[in-house]
Formats: structure tokens, C-alpha cells, sequence
């Protein structure tokens, strides 16, 4: 258990160093709305999504209805109801920690998770669920911090946010590695870069992913022909 | 500034059920059967598809016909990349390409 902590918070480093400045804006950001500290870490506690978390502070600075509020919210999150498929079978046999590792379930913990592999001297259950508190408190300590010292910080922290970009770009590579073709990647790329062009940066992202996966599904039996023959 | 605590709470419920039913989904659906096969080869396959997507996502914000927002984010992509393939070791990799993407950001593309 100790090695898996261990393991778990070496993971995890590249996303608290990204996590710190998004965390710190966010708590900047909640604080200049009128919302302090115990507002912006209560959030993140309850939450747990930052994108959605950003675009909460528009919610409370407006007056849009509570059916505005939940379309938004689902729209702009739905991207996570994808994650879950990949580890049905996984999280179902974690017994009760299955309602935690789903609680926490953001882009991050999910990148994790698809990047963990087989590793000697560690339980691969408790690596995935104390990866998942390290990010969730590395979270909710930043968007705390962020309210109380406010625009303080003594240094400049312009583009430190490009760690979740590299983390993500490092994990494409690995992913990439090991598998039998590369045209999922691809796949997703052309997608993306299209519905960028068509949609927009802001709304690319759902149907991006829609016509991802009816893409890999048309390709299904060409891409499984492939992974039997690896 | 005074804010709404009431509504400001029930903003938070809403949006923290709402990423929760969203997380849960597959669950509820594929949760307690045996999982089909379609759902499965998914389950394989999106994730390398659901990362690229995610890097191009957090791409989202440049701006390719400027040189200095094309500049910094193409070079930091391209050395964490090539950290990655030379180390293959994630925190080389991470923190190499965001100190160049930092140096390019505040001292070259100002």
C-alpha cells in the first residue's frame, strides 16, 4: 500500500504542477466575483470540474434560469459520459471505492487512468484511487489558495498551464506506443481540426467526439482485425 | 459585491449532480449486464482517440495565422514530444516543454 502511494503521488506531479495555476486563477477569479475562499474550495470539493467551474462564475454573476444552468452544465461536460466506458468492468470491481473513483473522474484523473500500466510491487487499485484524492486535494488546496492570496503570487506564472497540454501530448505518445494502429489518434484529430473549422474552438468539442466514435464504430471490424493480429 | 448564497448554492448542487449523472452514465447503463461487445471495443479504443481530442482541446485557444501565439505553443508540443520519445520520462517531458512554452510566452512573443 505504501509503494502504491507512493507511485500514485509520483504520477501525479505533473498535474498538481498544472493544476496550480488553473487552481489559483480559478480562486482569483471566484474572489473578484464577490465569492472568497471558502467559496472557492467548497466548489472544487463539491464540483469538480474546471472548465464548469469557470463558467459557474458567469452562472452566479447572471440571471439565466435553473433549466439554463443544467443544459449548460450537461453540454459542456458531456465529454465525461465517454470516460466511464473504458473502465465499466475495472471500477465495478473496486467495491464501494467504484462511487468515489466515478465522483472523481475529470480529464485528469481519466488521463491517468488510461496511462497506468501493469507495474511490479504496487496494487493497481489503490494507485488509481489515491491518484484520484491527490488530484482531487491538489485541486481543491489551489482554488483555495487562489482566494486568499488573491493576485499576490511573487512570481509570473504566464503559460505554466501548458503542463496539462504536455501531460496530455505525453500520454498521447504512450498510448500511441503500445498500440496496434494509430488511426484512432488520427481519427480524432481530423475530427477535432474540422469541427474546429465548421463549429468553432468554443463547440467544437461534443461533436467532435460524436463523430469520433461513429467513426471507429463504422471501422470496427478493420481496427479489431488489427488489435487480434498484434 | 453581494452575492445570492442561496442560489448561489443551488448553481453548485445542480452543476456538481449534473457532472456527477454525467460521470455515472455509463454505469447506470452498462453497469450491472454483461458489458456488449460494441461497448467494450469502445472502452479499448476511445481513450487514445478521447486524449488526442483533449490535446487539440487544449490547443483550442491558438491562433495559427499568429507567429506568436503559433510559435510558442508548436515549439512546446514539438520538444515535449521529442523529451518524451528521447526519456520517456513524464516529468522530464512535462516540465521541459512548459519551460519553453513559459520562456517563449513572457521574454520572446511578448
Amino acid at each position: 500500500m505504501k509503494n502504491s502511494i507512493a507511485f500514485a503521488f509520483r504520477r501525479s506531479i505533473p498535474i498538481m504542477v498544472g493544476f496550480f495555476p488553473v487552481g489559483i486563477a480559478y480562486g482569483i477569479l471566484m474572489a473578484n466575483a464577490g465569492y472568497n475562499f471558502v467559496w472557492s474550495g467548497l466548489t472544487s470539493l463539491i464540483v469538480f470540474a474546471g472548465s464548469l467551474q469557470m463558467l459557474m462564475i458567469t452562472f452566479f454573476q447572471s440571471d439565466m434560469s435553473m433549466l439554463t444552468v443544467i443544459v449548460t452544465a450537461l453540454l459542456l461536460n458531456s465529454r465525461h459520459i465517454f470516460y466511464g466506458l473504458s473502465f465499466i468492468e475495472k471500477f465495478n470491481g473496486y467495491g464501494k471505492w467504484k462511487w468515489f473513483l466515478i465522483y472523481g473522474l475529470p480529464d485528469e484523473s481519466y488521463s491517468l487512468l488510461c496511462a497506468y500500466k501493469q507495474t511490479e510491487g504496487v496494487d493497481e487499485k489503490w494507485v488509481h484511487i489515491f491518484s484520484t484524492a491527490f488530484i482531487w486535494l491538489y485541486w481543491i488546496v489551489f482554488s483555495t489558495l487562489g482566494g486568499i492570496v488573491g493576485s499576490h503570487i511573487p512570481f509570473d506564472t504566464t503559460g505554466i498551464d501548458f503542463a496539462l497540454t504536455a501531460l496530455f501530448v505525453v500520454i498521447l505518445i504512450e498510448q500511441i506506443k503500445g498500440a496496434a494502429s494509430k488511426l484512432p489518434a488520427l481519427i480524432a484529430v481530423c475530427s477535432s481540426v474540422v469541427c474546429i473549422a465548421v463549429l468553432g474552438a468554443d463547440s467544437f468539442l461534443l461533436p467532435s467526439l460524436i463523430i469520433t466514435v461513429i467513426i471507429l464504430l463504422l471501422l470496427r471490424g478493420k481496427l479489431e482485425t488489427k488489435e487480434a493480429g498484434q | 459585491m453581494s452575492i445570492d448564497v442561496g442560489r448561489s448554492i443551488l448553481i453548485i448542487v445542480l452543476c456538481a449532480a449534473c457532472t456527477f449523472a454525467e460521470r455515472y452514465f455509463p454505469f447506470a447503463v452498462f453497469g450491472k449486464r454483461e458489458v456488449p461487445d460494441t461497448v467494450r471495443y469502445l472502452g479499448k479504443i476511445l481513450p487514445m482517440a478521447v486524449i488526442a481530442t483533449l490535446v487539440v482541446y487544449c490547443l483550442r485557444g491558438t491562433d495559427i495565422g499568429s507567429m506568436s501565439s503559433l510559435v510558442p505553443a508548436a515549439s512546446a508540443v514539438i520538444v515535449t514530444a521529442l523529451l518524451h520519445l528521447w526519456k520517456s520520462n513524464t516529468l522530464i517531458s512535462v516540465a521541459g516543454g512548459t519551460a519553453v512554452y513559459m520562456v517563449l510566452v513572457q521574454a520572446v512573443f511578448k
